[in-house]
């Protein structure tokens, strides 16, 4: 929401401006009267840490995980937005299952992060292997290649997750990571913070705007991570979310 | 901004009178359908089978609703992507709808087909799903139902505001916007 209101303040487009205005509107009415605040409630992703010294009795850890997105997308009334099969495509009814990554961590303490991920956006997102040798300008043209292809289809104004490094797989799941961060955070690498500095200029200088309307809030920040990498590789991985960066955590 | 008031269904004249930018109020009945009833309209039309609904001088608004609240017509009702019924829709207006609703870009063929049928087509702010539910008056499944989300509702809509993104001439309103406000 500060996000959206600071973007209200800078954009110069005036359709821009009127868009970022319904979607403050939208955001307060969502508030207010307990709906969703876009149609598409996602993708149920919950990240898990779980305390090594924590042991799980009673049942099946992620049948439970999975019985919660039930119960709260039903009770919630929340879209049902998953199919069963990717080519049979049935829907489920009660968008389980969940995607879930599960991390072991020091301690004797569950933390459980929901991150409900939107269709639209995710689609917009890319994986791809760069060769090293192409570097941190290789990287920068690659990212902001893909989301001047993604256009107005994401609902800009977006948040952008990158993931460099690691393996093809690992790469990805960077890039969703960097989007749990809060927004506009910075990275804790004095170089990976001034790539994210770049890339968001250079994002922003797209033209886009709010809903591709034209504009110069294309990005309403960059959030990147890194792993260590293969001497060969150099993998790149870029997750759109829309301008609803929705998570919410709980440590039990 | 002055917008212009629309009620359904829609005529070639009307269609061919608005241009990209213009911001529209849409009132009267529109239908929802996404990428599965597409495939099922297309089917349908394959087969020579009746359709749910009459498709002359239609509008087709490219949504999957969240299930309503109880005492509420719908819950939230933003657009979804309509690229991925550029498959389906040249069909669609050639055979009379009049206008398709969603966000984001259409491909070459559609934009011809939108030129070649005198169609339009608008968007709708993604995202602003509650405030724009708040237009829609009247809800109900008239097909579908074992789709859930993507089954086809009749809409009743009041004032329902929208964009017009492409229009008979041929013009693309993303392309002309984005042009002014780049910099690279």
């Amino acid at each position: 929401m500060e996000g959206l209101q600071k973007a209200f303040k800078q954009e110069t487009s005036l359709i821009g401006r009127d868009v970022i205005q319904q979607l403050i509107m939208n955001a307060n009415i969502a508030h207010a009267e307990q709906v969703p605040i876009c149609q598409d409630t996602g993708f149920a992703v919950v990240f898990v840490e779980l305390g090594q010294d924590v042991q799980i009795v009673g049942g099946d850890f992620y049948e439970a995980i999975n019985e919660g997105v039930k119960k709260g997308y039903t009770e919630g009334y929340l879209r049902s937005s998953i199919v069963n099969h990717p080519i049979l495509r049935k829907n489920t009814g009660d968008n389980t299952p969940a995607v879930i990554h599960t991390k072991i961590v020091s301690g004797d303490q569950l933390r459980l992060i929901v991150a409900p991920k939107g269709g639209g956006s995710e689609n917009m997102s890319a994986v791809k292997m760069l060769k090293p040798s192409d570097g941190v300008e290789g990287i920068k043209k690659f990212v902001v290649e893909v989301v001047r292809a993604a256009g107005p289809n994401p609902c800009p104004p977006v948040i952008v997750g990158v993931g460099i490094g690691g393996t093809f797989e690992k790469a990805a799941q960077l890039s969703k990571e960097a989007l749990l961060r809060n927004l506009g955070e910075k990275s804790k690498y004095h170089d990976i913070a001034r790539l994210e500095e770049e890339l968001f200029k250079e994002i922003n200088k797209l033209g886009i705007g709010p809903q591709g309307l034209g504009g110069i809030t294309t990005a309403l920040a960059v959030h990147v991570e890194i792993f260590a990498t293969h001497i060969a590789s150099l993998p790149v991985a870029v997750n759109i979310n829309c301008h609803a960066a929705r998570h919410k955590e709980a440590v039990l | 901004m002055n917008r212009i008031r629309l009620t359904t269904p829609l005529t070639d004249a009307v269609a061919e009178q608005l241009q990209i930018g213009q911001q529209v109020l849409i009132n009267g009945i529109i239908y929802t359908g996404r990428d599965a009833a597409h495939q099922r309209l297309i089917e349908l039309i394959e087969q020579d089978q009746e359709l749910p609904f009459e498709l002359e001088g239609q509008v087709i608004y490219y949504v999957g609703p969240s299930p309503a609240r109880p005492g509420r017509v719908i819950g939230s009702a933003g657009p979804t992507t309509s690229g991925r019924m550029d498959r389906y829709a040249p069909k669609l207006y050639a055979l009379g709808i009049k206008a398709t609703i969603g966000k984001g870009r259409r491909d070459a063929a559609v934009i011809r087909a939108i030129k070649q049928y005198k169609g339009i087509y608008l968007a709708v702010v993604g995202g602003a799903a509650a405030l724009i539910a708040r237009s829609i008056k009247e809800a109900g499944i008239i097909a579908f139902p074992d789709l859930g989300p993507e089954a086809i509702y009749r809409l009743v809509v009041e004032d329902f505001p929208a964009i017009v993104i492409n229009d008979a001439t041929g013009g693309d309103l993303y392309n002309e916007s984005i042009k002014n406000y780049s910099m690279t």
